[in-house]
């Protein structure tokens, strides 16, 4: 597994700046620098410790539930018509989603670096929930910022929070979405660097954060293609993920990249159609520019201010993406596509009546880019899809989107 | 080095640097708010560059970025404020203080050559740091724009160095780890700071971030090369609106007489 790579691997970056390609590096005020080159070297030797990765293992395995299984969806793929379809269960780990995987590994690295207080941004409030989870089971203080919009539209989840014992703190700045709340998180993060660790929630950020988040996701891959070549003996044709910041897409599609024959498809955010402004899809829709500590693809005007994102699914309504996404869409070795709020509804209802399972509006996206690929692959080819987290949390969204009151 | 900016600090006193934002309550209000901070005795000017996510700011700038930027004012309008003021004042230094990305939409020489022909001296950078020099760092010295670097209380010895090379103008210390606003520090870590930062460096040092009153600008000024006053001056605008000339005047003077009156520890 950890076999030298080709030199002209696809999967050996960022450089040593933190830059893929153009994309990514450290773009964060002065008082942050030091702790960030901090992180690295921290995270460079937690690597070579053969005991962080036995302990990372073993609370996969035990406590979120790892390996999540690789199925195959019968009726799904009956429906389309066209390449088998099989789902990527990130749905079954502890608390629903993906996000608890990259948790897990960044509270380690908290401990090893004597941090006492956590912060970190939520939309949806799943990463929220992971990491307030994470902070329970370490015994260590938890702050959470999140618009105050989503505080409005996310109730369940808010409340999920505050019973793992989170302080969750609302950020009425800007549009009071996920944009903002990491605003606010990284404003409290530059007052507290002395005790503070910022967990952040997708694969975005100051290097070295898209490299580590990546990295502990990646487990979503490699179980993926090692499930695939016991299952069937051969590698998928195609892997499909959703892309908010990236995390669950860059986790399944990694251990891939130098499979040439593996296609990949990332799902960006359309809104309400990316010629519209109401959508979130930055590859498609933004430009390259920095935010956040990074440099990337991001929705803004021809004066470089960020414009608001919108999406149905809170976790996938962000301005940005992961570098490592801007810098694959620009070698064109991921593709990726827009799919509209309408078409994921669809998805969701879709999957929840063929396949008896409540899926996440952020993999919902993902689902909704099926009727466009399988129908035209033979019934040999291989799709799958990441089922990055479950539907608990948007059955008040979808109820409201159906006319239905609860 | 500009030479205004080499001329305000060498009156053999410590210099006053003032902030607002550009743009703030409204463009057309800004060119009389940065008359009243020269005739204040402000010795070198601050315009901020609004920007959608001030990430380093506390609630008063963020709030008057929000302002400017719902008020109309682009890119256009800061270049069109810079260079109407750098007629009426020829000589008083002028700098831009901001984030990356306004800065680099058009690229970095774009950027630059704007400076250059609206008569600013520099460019304060919040999340540039020396790492990504490249990004903006040769397109402004080519330009003969200073880039102003930040040191803050986490920059320690060993990374001093990297700070202080590229940068020009003066070095803008940041009193505190935090955002603008009311945090304030304590005045002996500004002279340990000062005498680290000094030691290692010969352009002028300023101070800045959480300097609200005169009092605290005279404590401050005497151990630095000058000292930065923001949010206490954008409460002013905050406040008064498009009549907050006046007022911003009349703090500018107090805080003038505090800091030239400073005595300044060699
Ligand atoms: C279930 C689920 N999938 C996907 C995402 C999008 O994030 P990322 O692109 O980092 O995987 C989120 C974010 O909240 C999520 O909750």
């Amino acid at each position: 597994m950890n076999a030298p790579l080709a030199p002209n691997s696809l999967r050996n970056l960022p450089d040593e700046n933190g830059h893929f390609g153009q994309f990514g590096g450290r773009y964060v005020a002065e008082t942050l620098m030091p702790l960030i080159l901090d992180l690295e070297r921290e995270y460079k030797a937690a690597k070579a410790d053969p005991a962080f990765k036995a302990e990372f293992e073993d609370l996969l395995e035990h406590y979120v539930g790892r390996p999540s299984p690789l199925y195959f969806a019968p009726r799904l793929t009956e429906h389309w018509g066209g390449a088998q379809i099989w789902f990527k269960r990130e749905e079954l780990n502890h608390t629903g989603a993906h996000k608890i995987n990259n948790c897990i590994g960044q509270i380690l690295l908290a401990i090893r670096m004597g941090k006492t207080k956590i912060i970190a941004e939520t939309g949806a409030g799943q990463h929220g929930v992971a990491t307030a989870t994470v902070c329970a089971r370490f015994g260590l203080s938890c702050t959470i910022f999140m618009g105050a919009t989503d505080v409005a539209r996310q109730q369940p989840n808010v409340f999920r929070m505050k019973l793992l014992g989170a302080e969750v703190v609302p950020v009425t700045s800007g549009a009071a979405t996920l944009k903002d709340a990491m605003n606010e998180a990284l404003r409290h993060w530059v007052a507290n660097v002395h005790d503070t660790f910022y967990i952040i929630g997708t694969a975005a950020g100051p290097h070295p954060y898209p490299e580590l988040v990546r990295d502990f996701q990646s487990v979503i891959g490699r179980e993926a293609r090692a499930q695939m070549l016991a299952r069937t003996g051969r590698l998928p044709d195609m892997l499909i993920a959703p892309v908010g910041g990236g995390s669950n897409a860059i986790g399944l599609f990694h251990p891939f990249l130098d499979d040439a024959d593996v296609a990949m498809v990332g799902i960006e955010a359309g809104g309400h159609g990316v010629d519209t402004n109401a959508h979130a899809a930055s590859l498609t829709g933004g430009k390259p520019g920095i935010l956040h500590g990074n440099k990337t693809y991001l929705l803004q005007d021809e004066d470089g201010q960020i414009t608001e994102a919108h999406s149905i699914s809170a976790g996938l309504d962000y301005p940005g993406i992961g570098p490592e996404h801007s810098w694959l869409h620009e070698i064109g070795r991921v593709k990726y596509l827009p799919v509209n709020d309408d078409e994921a509804v669809e998805a969701f209802q879709l999957c929840c009546s063929l396949e008896g399972i409540i899926p996440a509006l952020e993999s919902a996206h993902a689902l909704a880019a099926l009727p466009k690929l399988a129908p035209q692959m033979d019934k040999d080819k291989i799709i799958i899809v990441n089922l990055s987290g479950r539907g608990d949390k948007d059955i008040f969204t979808i109820a409201d989107k159906l006319g239905v009151e609860l | 080095m500009s030479a205004r900016l080499s001329a305000a600090f060498a009156k053999g006193r410590p210099a006053l640097v003032t902030f607002v934002t550009g743009g703030d309550p409204t463009p057309d209000a800004t060119p009389a708010i940065l008359d009243a901070l020269v005739a204040g005795g402000a010795d070198v000017i601050e315009l901020g560059m609004p920007f959608t996510d001030p990430m380093a700011d506390g609630p008063a700038i963020q709030a008057a970025n929000l302002r400017a930027l719902a008020a109309g004012t682009k890119t256009a309008t800061i270049f069109a404020i810079a260079k109407a003021f750098r007629a009426r004042h020829p000589d008083v230094p002028l700098v831009l203080m901001g984030y990356a990305n306004p800065m680099i939409a058009r690229g970095p020489e774009w950027f630059a050559a704007q400076c250059q022909d609206a008569g600013v001296d520099g460019i304060i950078c919040v999340d540039i740091p020396s790492e990504e020099d490249s990004e903006i760092g040769p397109a402004l010295r080519a330009a003969g724009v200073d880039f102003i670097r930040l040191a803050t209380p986490t920059t320690d010895t060993a990374r001093l160095p990297a700070v202080l090379n590229g940068s020009s103008g003066f070095l803008y210390y940041v009193s505190v780890a935090g955002v603008t606003g009311k945090q304030q520090a304590a005045v002996d870590s500004i002279k340990d700071a000062m005498d680290r930062i000094k030691s290692a460096t010969d352009i002028p040092v300023v101070v800045g971030f959480g300097v609200r009153t005169p009092d605290q600008a005279a404590a401050f000024a005497a151990h630095a090369d000058g000292v930065v006053v923001g949010s206490a001056l954008v409460d002013l605008v905050a406040t008064h609106g498009a009549d907050a000339a006046e007022p911003v005047r009349a703090l500018t003077a107090a805080l003038a007489d505090a800091v030239h009156g400073a005595k300044a520890t060699a």
